[in-house]
């Protein structure tokens, strides 16, 4: 039972191994741009990993809290909250970077960009 | 049973991972990469971090597969195989794997109440946020008072993003001459002839917005911030857009009252700080700003969460409308 305790930092490996492959190996830009989102929410796992407390709920106090009262680290929820929208804000400057792309070269394939930047 | 839940959804998301990325067509990736989100979100829940999986629920499912799908109609949804594949990038990710799977040995467990990130700054947040600011959601506290500094940055970085996309997509192709105006009619039209959607979706839009204004200004005592509520007002224009004609949302909120309103959004996010200053204060110390130190953090908190949920909206509509109307090349 006890290594179940760190299942959710394996389910962060698997993640981050995952986004990084399509980061690394897959040639179309918009494929590299869901890898990167999906790289991101490993790291966003592995935060919000480290704020549950057992015991405890979430860190919003209604009414007087109780003595003993547990609640959840609020700091890797914050950092996560911003980290998410100006995830998305990349994410989007980088889909309008592959639209140009696709516009001037046709392709948003890596290959096809080398070849015709050779070709020039 | 929490756990079981927990073990469950974590393992359909490493499963909605590996779909993604094994999807040759992009649209089924950019499809599978929401449910992605959605599980993530739900397993944010379960984590006891509530406004963080509201923020993931809103913009990783929602507003980031409308981008995706918007970037898709541009650039074509078919992705190239590659048979050969290179075994230095496979190399550096199994040695990687194999490091961080070792490493984990040495981590708390999952909930340990003696961790060390819990020893220190997060009790005193937690003991001190009901003296000094006195509202229930800690995370809102810290995001918007003890940390402004962060969020102001934040702020900032997202509005830069904005400003980079339109000024990449204000250029364009020279000599080619873009889709004839009849294909682009079609593309941004939307679904408007499916009757059903259309309907259904009509009545979904004023709830979604009235939620978020709720998330907006109710973000002190529930989950929420201006954050999640940004991006929700944002799928909610998305919404119509997609369900009306691109071209209509674009009228709605045209770009140029949407510049101007992120940059407001952030200016007031500023000013705040600098009246704090005038007042005699540091920057973004909101107890100066009312004779009571605990009345001046709710004005501060009030008005630096609404320049917040101004910026993030208008950036992200800005996107979508300049997605979803450009002519394909």
């Amino acid at each position: 039972m006890t290594l179940l305790g760190l299942y959710n930092y394996w389910i962060f490996i698997l993640l981050l191994i995952v986004g990084l492959y399509a980061v690394l190996v897959k040639g179309n830009y918009v494929k590299r741009m869901i890898g990167l989102g999906i790289f991101q929410s490993a790291v966003f796992l592995l935060y919000i990993t480290m704020d549950k407390v057992e015991g405890g709920t979430g860190p919003i106090m209604q009414g007087v809290p109780e003595p003993g009262q547990l609640y959840a680290n609020p700091i890797p929820q914050v950092l996560i909250l911003t980290a998410i929208v100006v995830g998305i804000a990349v994410t989007a400057l980088g889909l309008a970077l592959a639209i140009r792309i696709r516009e001037e070269y046709g392709s948003i394939e890596e290959s096809d960009i080398r070849r015709l930047d050779h070709e020039s | 049973m929490i756990a079981l839940i927990g073990l469950i959804t974590l393992t359909l998301v490493a499963v909605a991972a590996i779909a993604t990325v094994m999807a040759t067509n992009l649209f089924v990736a950019s499809m599978w990469f929401g449910i992605f989100s959605l599980l993530m979100a739900s397993n944010f829940f379960i984590l006891d971090a509530a406004d963080v999986a509201l923020t993931e629920a809103a913009v990783g499912a929602g507003v980031s597969t409308v981008l995706f799908m918007g970037a898709l109609a541009l650039t074509g949804e078919k992705e190239a195989i590659r048979s050969r594949v290179s075994w230095f990038p496979m190399a550096v990710l199994g040695v990687l794997a194999l490091a961080l799977f070792v490493a984990t040995f040495q981590q708390p467990m999952l909930g340990d109440p003696m961790a060390p990130v819990h020893q220190h700054v997060a009790p005193w947040y937690l003991e001190q946020t009901p003296k000094l600011i006195n509202i229930p959601n800690v995370v809102t506290a810290i995001l918007a008072s003890f940390r402004g500094y962060d969020t102001l940055g934040e702020v900032i970085v997202i509005f830069t993003a904005g400003i980079g996309v339109l000024s990449v997509l204000s250029f364009k192709p020279k000599g080619r001459q873009s889709v004839s105006s009849e294909a682009l009619a079609a593309k941004v039209r939307g679904v408007q002839h499916h009757s059903i959607l259309r309907v259904v979706g009509k009545l979904v839009i004023p709830l979604l917005m009235l939620f978020a204004l709720v998330v907006q200004f109710h973000g002190k005592y529930t989950p929420g911030g201006g954050f999640s509520a940004g991006a929700l007002f944002a799928a909610a224009v998305m919404l119509y857009g997609i369900l009306e004609g691109a071209d209509r949302s674009a009228k709605a909120m045209p770009e140029k009252v949407m510049l101007r309103l992120a940059v407001f959004g952030a200016t007031l996010y500023t000013s705040v700080g600098l009246v704090c200053m005038l007042l005699g204060g540091a920057f973004l110390d909101y107890n100066v700003l009312w004779p009571d130190p605990v009345v001046g953090q709710y004005f501060g908190i009030l008005l630096v969460e609404f320049g917040v949920g101004l910026t993030v909206t208008t950036v992200l509509v800005m996107v979508f409308n300049a997605f979803a109307n450009r002519p394909t090349y």
